[in-house]
């Protein structure tokens, strides 16, 4: 997972994750992105189902947070890239947070490890205390 | 306070004196911000009304909170209301208001007493305009709350397909909210249609993450208690995919890929469990 060497093609827009309403937001968001850069229809759901996730957990566990997304480009390669940020309360253990179906939340606890799965590029930094940020990208095939 | 009291007086005499005058210039200059989508007798007749009851409370102090100016909140009140829902903008809205303002606009010639009046009716109708936009959103955020509503219940009928067989097309976005009503409509109409067959079709639902999957499961489940038999139908290819990747299990829930497979499969239950109705259905 290089996800260092993507170079920001354009702007990144940025949407708050403050409200419910900001869930759905944050999911039409990516999948204008996601259709701008012709991922193709799997791709797509993929990519805005993970992003939903992802939106959930900022919301949920991070106690809210924002969502910087936009078009980029590596070795010719177009895709669409999330990340989400918040300042909550951070996860104590990584790998038990990736463990499927481990919840700290009353979800099926499947989020998290299901968004790794459903994207090609997935970096997770999380600090105790300092808040968590997750990137995802998804690469047109 | 003699100062003060003298200042009130000026501004009602300048109001009170060329009161037909000043209000045709008021009427005027609002309805030409509307562009005749207001009808001239509509609104010359609500501005006169306000216009007066304005002149009638300024007489007793220009404090907008107080008593006397409760009619002037109340027909500024209407008015808001009646333009937020015809769909004027807040800025032709609140316009109608501060239009006053220009009725007293000073010259170089003006007196000083004029002047003074002209900013004392300055301060209470900046006042008067703020209140007029709060009415406006307000009203503006009560409509799309009922919107929200309606579009609620609209967005979840529950449809019987066949005798015993209900149906829920499910269409946008699956919220706790919605999944609830969803939930209650369904179980409620099993029992008054007696059906023990219930279809969940989710062709209109763009995403399925795990809160979607969760509120979709705890619904079969309930259905189950109550003896119905409930099938998911209208998962798509990337549907299924997705699903598949984020790892969801759907246990011995049965599901279709469209609504005519799920039919076919409630029929076929109907039919093992109760022959006439197979022999009615086939008819």
């Amino acid at each position: 997972m290089n996800g260092q060497s993507v170079t920001a093609e354009e702007e990144f827009s940025t949407l708050p994750i403050t409200t419910n309403d900001d869930v759905v937001r944050a999911r039409q968001l990516v999948r204008a992105l996601a259709q701008q850069a012709k991922l193709s229809l799997v791709d797509q759901t993929k990519l805005i189902t993970a992003a939903s996730e992802l939106a959930r957990n900022t919301l949920v566990h991070g106690g809210g947070g924002v969502m910087r997304s936009g078009l980029v480009e590596r070795g010719g390669r177009r895709g669409v890239t999330a990340r989400f940020e918040d300042s909550g309360p951070g996860i104590p253990d990584l790998d038990l947070a990736l463990t499927d179906g481990w919840t700290s939340g009353n979800g099926m606890g499947l989020g998290l490890s299901g968004a790794r799965r459903l994207t090609d590029d997935f970096t997770l930094a999380s600090k105790p205390g300092a808040g968590t940020t997750v990137s995802i990208t998804k690469w047109v095939r | 306070m003699t100062a003060e009291r003298r200042g009130s007086e000026r501004l009602v005499d300048l109001l009170s004196g060329q009161e037909e005058k000043l209000v045709g210039q008021w009427i005027e200059g609002v309805s030409h911000t509307l562009r005749g989508r207001l009808s001239a007798g509509e609104l010359g007749h609500e501005l006169r009304e306000l216009y007066a009851a304005l002149v009638a409370a300024l007489r007793s102090g220009e404090d907008w909170r107080a008593e006397a100016f409760s009619e002037v909140r109340a027909l500024l009140t209407e008015l808001s209301r009646n333009r937020a829902r015809q769909g004027f903008t807040p800025t032709e809205t609140a316009t109608a208001v501060f239009a006053l303002k220009d009725l007293l606009a000073p010259s170089s010639e003006t007196a000083q007493e004029d002047i003074t009046a002209y900013l004392r009716l300055n301060r209470l109708v900046d006042a008067l305009g703020l209140f007029t936009v709060e009415t406006y959103a307000k009203t503006r955020e009560e409509i799309i709350g009922s919107q929200a509503e309606q579009l609620l219940e609209l967005s979840t009928p529950v449809v019987k397909l066949w005798d015993g067989v209900v149906a829920v097309p499910l269409v946008g976005t699956l919220d706790s909210a919605r999944t609830q009503v969803v939930m209650e409509k369904l179980l409620q109409t099993l029992v008054d249609t007696g059906s023990d067959q219930a279809i969940i079709d989710i062709t209109g639902v763009p995403a399925v993450d795990t809160e979607v999957a969760q509120h979709l499961l705890k619904t079969v489940v309930a259905a189950r208690l109550m003896g119905a038999e409930c099938t998911i139908s209208g998962i798509r290819p990337q549907i299924a995919q997705t699903i598949v990747a984020l790892g969801i299990q759907f246990g011995d829930i049965v599901t279709k890929a469209t609504l005519a497979d799920a039919l076919k499969h409630a029929l076929r239950r109907l039919g093992t469990e109760n022959p006439a109705v197979a022999a009615r259905s086939a008819r």
